[in-house]
């Protein structure tokens, strides 16, 4: 298998560390998230009972939102930085693949979400589903 | 509310979950090829680009995606809603080749088919994870319990 020349100029570990950085920094941020939305509730019923307005003030005044989409905002940045180092074909199927089988092990230990093995499976099969699409 | 369950209108915010992201990505990505290169010396032209119908429209549609997802994680777990935005990589993928006729790789066909398996498999399972409700006065017989454990 040949490496790729990206990794070749950036070495190997600083290339893992990069990459590592996205998927931490993205998964921190879709769990932060995903609390946030489940402390605030059904956003249908929340809009069926007090307008769209409400909606959005139930959302943007949850501080665990604003934790989260900083981390998404990081996760963005850390993908902006090893974009400029390494290539698209590497960075983008290996981090989107990866966030995927973190978020279920997060889901499962901090969002306490029944992860059965019918959800690890398709992890696993998205995981490697989306790098062959992406690579 | 259907915890289990989802009804049409839930699907149809997955659907938009799935399709508003790699849909504006790929109007973000036509928008800025079509721009000259972009340098930090002038970064009014980045703000410029916002302005651009490409650019505007990705924008939008990527506005429409967190909306929907926000929404979509209200009522679903996570480990649910993120195999949905990774289906959405396979209808761009079949798009290109049925609407732009670009050709799709063996490799790319085996991922189309691992990803449709692995969303139809978190599909058929329930969306949300049931958590038993604690009634009013349980909630407060275990207040009291720990006031009294300080």
């Amino acid at each position: 298998m040949t490496v790729p020349s990206s990794i070749q100029s950036t070495g190997p570990w600083a290339a893992g560390a990069m990459i590592a950085a996205i998927v931490l920094a993205s998964t921190i941020g879709e769990v932060l998230t995903a609390a946030a939305m489940k402390s605030i509730g059904d956003l249908d019923e929340i809009r069926a009972r007090s307008g769209m307005k409400g909606a959005i003030k139930a959302v943007v005044t949850c501080p665990l939102f604003f934790a989260g989409v900083t981390f998404l905002a990081l996760a963005f940045f850390s993908l902006l930085f090893a974009l400029n180092h390494l290539d698209l074909s590497l960075v983008a199927p290996a981090s989107a693949s990866l966030t995927l089988v973190t978020n279920a092990v997060a889901g499962k230990f901090f969002l306490h979400e029944n992860v059965d093995r019918r959800r690890w499976a398709s992890a696993v099969l998205v995981c490697i589903g989306v790098y062959l699409l992406a690579h | 509310m259907a915890h289990h369950r989802l009804s049409p209108h839930q699907w149809m915010i997955l659907g938009l979950v799935s399709l508003c992201a790699p849909l504006g990505d790929t109007c973000l990505s036509r928008g800025m090829t079509r721009l000259p290169a972009i340098t930090l010396a002038h970064p009014a032209t980045l703000v410029a680009a916002v302005f651009t119908p490409w650019i505007a429209i990705g924008i939008a549609l990527l506005i429409g995606f967190f909306a929907s997802y926000l929404t979509a994680l209200s009522w679903a777990d996570l480990t649910f809603v993120l195999p949905a935005t990774a289906f959405g990589n396979v209808i761009v993928a079949l798009l290109s080749k049925f609407w732009l006729q670009e050709p799709i790789s063996l490799e790319r066909w085996a991922g189309i088919v691992l990803i449709t398996i692995g969303v139809g498999f978190v599909a058929q399972g329930p969306a949300m994870t049931e958590r038993p409700k604690m009634p009013a006065g349980a909630q407060s017989d275990r207040l009291v319990e720990e006031e009294q454990a300080r």
